[in-house]
């Protein structure tokens, strides 16, 4: 048989579901005229075929195996209406300026998905390829969720605007730090950092991703301690104030008891992991919108399969799957900070959760437009190793919906803790208003900086430690498209 | 105590050449700017009295700075905060909001604690202005 035979799908019943193996795309599953629906869900994988494995064959092999596929022709195929359970495959493009990979295009019929999952969805469209042994590597970069399946999730619970009425805070960023050092702490100790960066002007302050119930400090004792500090700093300040208090836990039924206790104690926001899985989620999720919680995620473990472009899921990806799954904030990046973040692609997580529609943009990875159906917008959390230094960098990349978190440059301040957030409050007021004064924050901002010190000794020392700490590290995670400049 | 509720409050007290460019630029970006008084602080007041609708058609922030300067003369011991509001499908909220007068002296909040089973702690924050009649306050 040639290669077109090959890539062609046998048609006629008796031979095509004859016992044997056939080639995934000649059993249905590479439709190269193929017009996805408006209902259908769309993938994008990064494939890297074994060598010798045809681009368009490796396509058919993922939409196969990810949909109705098995290794060999099965008969009883023919009791279903199978040609629309196939997912077809239907482009294949080479990434520029990357040999042996390439962009697959597979669309899913919305029949094949249970209403409401993320658990489902991601059975079906992750659960057996990645392992797939004539794949080299395979990388799932964006998706298309269709308006009928987005409305069959809730979204996040509260939301970014609900979030801001509740909080009675707009036009700025919030402010947050994470609880440092993460681990050790007692139950008092702990929340006297809570009290003190509240107080010294911080929105939030939060538990780390590791801090659940240790030998050094129990959850009852955290949640009672931060508690205490939260209403401390709410009389002091007269603004509302919360912590993050983690309800990660071993089982549904300890996550549900926590945050039942964060309830009755007052508390306005829980948080939890991402390893805790997506069906945990969307039932805190569910238990949040009952209980008027802000739910905030911290993605623990995502870089393991985030980071490398190759193999893996999009960090985009994930936050589509996060906004339905229904989470109010989720960390998302920071650009400048410790940890990795190319501005263009954080920008693209950002649009992803924040817009209520999303364009087609090569330039920040996102493929596909996505209408987000009326679903609430996510707000994207920015943490790790960002300082007061860099807020004008920060409010250009990050613009206003978004919580900056500065941990170690918080609680690291020289003048003490309620200090360093003062430092960072005045810093982000002043950036806030120069810029509505229309002036250029990305090349004043060190002056706008200086000028906001000059009567804030807290910025002014905060300047001197950190003001030359910067992370220029590559990424790893860029995406492919980036445009060319025209010829004048 | 300083209140700290608002956009700009760790700021020194903006001037009116400062609260006029706020307005100026929401204005540019298509938000109705408003004014609202309260003598009850409490953050949870979510319903300040509100001097005026927000100015949906106002084209020039001279008309707020006038609404502002009449709004202090009738409440000189106030706070007083301006509002811009967004009417755009997907946000209709309010985009901007910061204080633009404060009472010459800031009584602040105490805190009281209700012990419940177990170590638990019921607690209120208390406006220490509400102590007095409304009007009497600042």
């Amino acid at each position: 048989m040639g290669r077109r035979d090959q890539m062609t799908t046998v048609s006629e019943g008796s031979t095509r579901y004859k016992a044997g193996v056939l080639k995934y795309a000649q059993m249905g599953y590479w439709e190269p005229d193929y017009q996805p629906k408006d209902t259908d869900v769309l993938a994008l994988f990064r494939i890297t075929p074994q060598d010798g494995v045809d681009p368009e064959e490796a396509a058919a092999a993922v939409a196969g195996e990810s949909s109705t596929a098995t290794w060999t022709v099965v008969w009883t195929d023919r009791l279903t209406a199978c040609e629309m359970y196939r997912a077809k495959a239907y482009k294949v493009e080479p990434v520029p300026g990357t040999p042996g990979q390439y962009i697959a295009y597979i669309a899913y019929d919305l029949d094949l998905f249970e209403p409401g999952s993320i658990a489902n969805l991601t059975a079906s469209i992750i659960g057996n390829v990645f392992g797939f042994k004539p794949l080299k590597a395979l990388r799932l970069e964006d998706m298309r969720i269709p308006v009928a399946y987005v409305k069959t999730f809730d979204g996040p619970p509260t939301g970014i605007v609900v979030e801001r009425e509740r909080l009675d805070k707009f036009g700025r960023p919030l402010l947050g730090a994470t609880v440092k050092p993460k681990l050790g702490l007692s139950g008092k100790n702990y929340g006297r950092v809570v009290y003190e960066a509240l107080k010294g002007g911080l929105d939030f302050t939060k538990d780390d991703e590791n801090i659940n119930s240790q030998p050094f400090m129990h959850w009852r004792d955290r949640f009672l301690a931060c508690m205490e500090a939260v209403n401390r700093a709410q009389a002091a300040s007269g603004e509302v104030k919360g912590h993050y208090l983690n309800v990660t836990a071993a089982t549904m039924e300890d996550m549900y008891e926590r945050a039942e206790f964060a309830k009755t104690l007052g508390s306005n926001i829980v948080m939890i992991d991402l390893v805790i899985g997506y069906t945990a989620i969307q039932s805190m999720s569910k238990w949040a919108r009952r209980n008027d919680m802000i739910l905030h995620l911290h993605r623990a473990g995502h870089s393991t399969y985030t980071r490398q472009k190759s193999h893996g899921v999009s960090f985009r990806v994930i936050s589509k799957w996060m906004r339905l799954a229904g989470v109010d904030h989720i960390h998302a990046g920071t650009v400048v900070g410790k940890l990795e973040g190319d501005p263009n692609s954080v920008q693209g997580f950002y649009n992803v959760l924040r817009e209520e529609h999303n364009a087609v943009d090569l330039q920040r990875g996102l493929f596909f437009e996505q209408d987000w159906g009326g679903l609430r917008k996510v707000m994207p959390v920015a943490s790790g190793g960002i300082h007061a230094g860099q807020m004008h960098q920060l409010l250009t990349y990050l613009g206003e919906d978004v919580v900056l978190q500065f941990g170690g440059g918080t609680i690291g301040h020289p003048m003490g803790i309620a200090a360093g957030a003062t430092a960072n409050r005045v810093a982000l007021e002043a950036m806030v208003l120069a810029r509505n004064e229309g002036r250029d924050i990305w090349n004043e901002g060190p002056e706008i900086l200086a000028a906001a010190a000059r009567h804030c000794a807290p910025l002014k020392a905060a300047l001197d430690v950190w003001g030359d700490v910067t992370f220029n590290y590559a990424s790893t995670d860029t995406p492919d498209f980036v445009p060319t400049p025209t010829a004048s | 105590m300083r209140l700290t509720q608002g956009t700009f409050s760790y700021l020194p007290d903006l001037s009116d050449a400062q609260i006029r460019a706020q307005v100026e630029y929401c204005l540019q970006q298509g938000w109705a700017v408003s004014l609202e008084y309260t003598d009850d602080p409490h953050p949870r007041n979510t319903y300040w009295e509100m001097y005026g609708n927000p100015m949906f058609d106002l084209k020039d922030a001279a008309g707020l700075m006038a609404e502002l300067d009449a709004c202090r003369k009738t409440f000189p011991g106030h706070y007083i905060k301006l509002n811009a509001f967004d009417s755009t499908q997907g946000w209709e909220s309010l985009r901007l909001s910061f204080l633009v007068q404060r009472p010459r002296t800031e009584t602040g909040f105490g805190l009281t604690r209700a012990e419940r089973e177990g170590r638990r702690i019921a607690y209120t924050t208390h406006a220490y202005a509400t102590d007095r009649a409304e009007g009497e306050r600042y």
